[in-house]
């Protein structure tokens, strides 16, 4: 029983559901005896002076349903939970039931896994049946945030294109999306220095992939940049290692234009791709994993 | 129901005696007598169609496939060159609403004829009294086996009955399983005892529906548990060809001899044979006019004009004629031409419309279908260059049995594409989710404007290698263009 409700409820609904069904059968009983009381095919009762009841006797097999409904309700609550906090016999709950659905179909798969799970990244994305299968597990799991077409969306990486900021093998993939992952670029603004600073360093970074900048600040800011590359390298070229990404290119996770990275560098990110262990098999993952492999391989494996 | 009187009220004032009245009562066994006749022969016409239809059809085999088959488990609903997805449900309504419309002019017109002719339950009756009638004989020798204590004949022709009756009800419920599961595999899984637990289930309820209302409740189907039977009576009106006895004609009834003078005995035509009352289904006496319990088979019509034969009396004492016809005596031509009234006229522009809307949908209908779906993570984005993008997923169902090739493009906005770089394939009667990404270039998406603007997706199937288009279906969505 719930937290909230005292034990004692639960013999309350037991008892008067019990009591329920035996009035019912009472109820067909003192009905089915009733002598009625006149001769003229009525039932004796008069309203208004002269409307009467007649009396049309319903067949006797329909009492006999009546009677089942009883037996099935006791029969129904001997073995399903009903009867207060009782299990019931058969002790079903939906959560079994779904477990249960969960592992036929588990079973059901298996064989089809298990032959995906032999083949190695390259072999899988050439196997339509792999990618479809690989194809609905995106779109269940993944396309809510990195999108439909796995080109993400701003602060979700895009998984099509080859700007990866961890491990892109197929086992790297597969861990990332196991375990999950965390993105994190602490607060530097006063570790850069003043507001100027922060902008001139800004202009810097936005210099390095050919982005829109103002050249003099950038100039400036190409003092500062040595607290950046610590981890995005002496040329901003990233490390994967670390994650930290490469700034050279112009993929803008979070924002490209002076204002989103003086954004970036003053606040910092704490960007977190939850992780699937527990919502897919290792079995899922590794074709899931195959799946998002071939988004980076080719523009689309997906649409042949 | 009338009592005896058990007791007498010896109430001040009350002249009411009282009697034993149940609220629950056994009914009483039906014996209907085996008739023959022009209607009777109607009845057993229908009796064939309509079981031809359901015993043959599903072994009928098409193009590698059941004829008819509703695949519930992969949600395709197979018939005859159709493949219906789940989507296509609106067939299923336009399907009632015309058998619904149908039963109204039916009904509107002549009655209870789909009680009398075609219901199942009518037709699985009327087959297993056949039985009834081949194994227990007719009425009286029926009636006297049942009076007649238990011996060695009684119990062999009763098992017999049942025997045929139950056989009758597991095949029923076998076809009907047929329907849903492949009926050659479906045999044999149950020749090697091998049948589903949902099948097994399914065979045996149908079986013993079947069984149970076919050869035990009968007219207590029609009395106590059809809404339809107590809904046609609404839809009578003075001018519906009911079933009626012409009391005009009839009355006074009476025995007599062929011979006799009918004005001098002051006698009508009805000679109170009582036979169309045992040929009565549900046990009800025409005589006293149209009752609920009647099911219009019009069995009590075909033994009372081989009566009036016999007694070289004209036919019809109890024929299909109207409440108008009756009191005005109207000729049999006026009586047909007064069918034609405005309600009976509107029901039939209706189901004519509607089936014939059907017919064309059914007709022009693409041989795919296509969902839009619109992502729901981001709105838009903006991609190279300064495009803005938005991301759709299309639902591409194949509604044929061939596989299929589609080429996807959009329309609306200048210059808007797709990112697809080639045709999509799609397996016979599969369907197929397919990403695509919607761009537009920076300076039309500027003159468009921030919003929302509406777009159209073409989607084409592609009939041979020259590209052709054959069929193409428009799906209407929206592109977000961000602040």
């Amino acid at each position: 029983m719930s937290d909230f409700i005292h034990s004692g409820w639960a013999i309350f609904v037991a008892a008067a559901t019990i009591v329920s069904l035996l009035l019912c059968v009472v109820l067909l009983a003192i009905a089915s005896r009733r002598e009625v009381m006149a001769d003229d095919n009525t039932t004796g009762h008069v309203w208004d002076a002269d409307l009467r009841e007649m009396n049309n006797p319903l067949p006797r097999w329909w009492m006999w349903l009546f009677v089942i409904t009883v037996v099935f309700a006791a029969v129904y609550l001997a073995f399903y939970p009903g009867l207060g906090s009782n299990a019931g016999k058969l002790n079903w709950s939906s959560q079994g039931q779904y477990e249960a659905e969960q592992a036929k179909a588990r079973t059901a798969m298996a064989p089809l896994y298990a032959r995906f799970v032999a083949m190695p990244a390259e072999e899988l994305v050439k196997d339509a049946q792999a990618m479809g299968t690989g194809q609905r597990l995106y779109l269940n799991n993944c396309a809510a945030c990195h999108g439909s077409d796995g080109r993400g969306s701003k602060g979700f990486p895009n998984l099509t294109d080859s700007d990866w900021l961890g491990d892109n093998t197929l086992d790297g993939i597969k861990k990332n999306i196991a375990e999950g992952r965390v993105g994190m670029m602490p607060p530097m603004g006063a570790a850069v220095g003043s507001t100027d600073d922060v902008r001139n360093v800004a202009n810097y970074v936005l210099s390095l992939s050919g982005s829109g900048h103002n050249d003099v600040a950038a100039q400036l800011g190409k003092a500062k940049f040595g607290t950046c590359a610590a981890c995005h390298g002496p040329e901003g070229k990233g490390n994967k290692t670390l994650g930290a990404p490469n700034l050279t290119d112009r993929v803008w996770l979070h924002g490209g234009g002076e204002q989103a990275v003086v954004e970036m560098i003053v606040k910092g990110k704490n960007n977190i791709m939850p992780a699937h262990a527990k919502v897919l098999t290792p079995e899922q993952i590794h074709v899931l994993g195959a799946y998002v492999w071939g988004l980076s391989q080719s523009t689309r494996v997906a649409a042949k | 129901m009338t009592g005896e009187p058990a007791a007498a009220a010896a109430d001040t004032g009350a002249d009411k005696r009282e009697a034993v009245i149940r609220l629950y009562q056994k009914q009483p066994e039906i014996y209907a007598r085996a008739v023959s006749g022009w209607f009777s022969a109607w009845r057993w016409a229908l009796v064939w169609a309509t079981q031809l239809v359901f015993y043959g059809l599903p072994w009928l085999q098409w193009n590698g496939r059941q004829l008819v088959l509703f695949d519930l488990e992969a949600r395709r609903f197979y018939i005859g060159a159709l493949v219906l997805y789940p989507q296509d449900f609106i067939y299923l309504t336009a399907l009632l609403v015309v058998s619904a419309y149908a039963l109204f002019l039916f009904t509107a017109v002549a009655g209870r004829l789909w009680c009398g002719f075609a219901c199942p339950q009518t037709v699985y009756t009327e087959i297993f009294m056949w039985v009834e009638r081949h194994i227990e004989g007719d009425r009286m020798r029926r009636m006297k086996l049942d009076a007649g204590p238990w011996g060695a004949n009684k119990l062999l022709r009763k098992a017999a009955k049942h025997a045929v009756w139950i056989a009758i009800g597991l095949w029923t419920g076998f076809t009907f399983v047929g329907y849903f599961t492949p009926i050659r595999t479906l045999g044999g899984s149950a020749l090697s005892l091998g049948l589903g637990p949902w099948e097994t289930f399914w065979v045996l309820f149908y079986g013993f529906a079947t069984y149970g209302n076919a050869g035990w409740m009968r007219e207590q189907v029609c009395k106590y548990m059809c809404p339809y039977a107590r809904f046609q009576s609404v839809m009578f009106d003075k001018d519906t060809l009911v079933i009626s006895y012409d009391a005009e004609r009839g009355e006074p009834r009476g025995t007599r001899g062929r011979k006799t003078d009918l004005g001098a005995a002051k006698l009508g035509h009805c000679i109170d044979c009582n036979l169309c009352v045992q040929v009565c289904p549900t046990g009800i006496d025409i005589r006293k006019g149209l009752q609920y319990e009647c099911i219009g088979c019009a069995a009590c019509i075909d033994v009372c004009n081989g009566v009036m034969d016999k007694m070289q009396y004209p036919r019809g004492l109890v024929r299909y004629d109207t409440q108008t016809g009756m009191q005005r005596h109207l000729p049999r031509s006026e009586v047909l031409r007064r069918v034609l009234r405005p309600r009976v006229l509107v029901y039939a522009a209706v189901l004519v419309l509607i089936s014939g809307a059907l017919m064309t949908s059914l007709w022009m209908r693409a041989p795919f279908k296509v969902d839009v779906v619109r992502d729901r993570g981001a709105l838009a984005r903006i991609v190279e260059d300064g495009y803005i993008a938005n991301v759709y997923r299309l639902q591409i169902m194949n509604t044929t049995e061939q596989v299929q090739r589609y080429r996807i493009g959009v329309q609306g906005l200048p210059r808007v594409a797709t990112d697809l770089a080639g045709d999509v394939v799609v397996e016979s009667a599969q369907a197929r989710w397919v990403p695509v990404a919607v761009t537009l270039p920076p300076d039309d998406a500027a003159r468009a404007g921030a919003g929302s603007h509406a777009i159209e997706f073409v989607v084409e199937t592609i009939a041979d290698a020259a590209h052709t288009a054959a069929h193409r279906v428009q799906e209407h969505s929206t592109f977000i263009v961000p602040r």
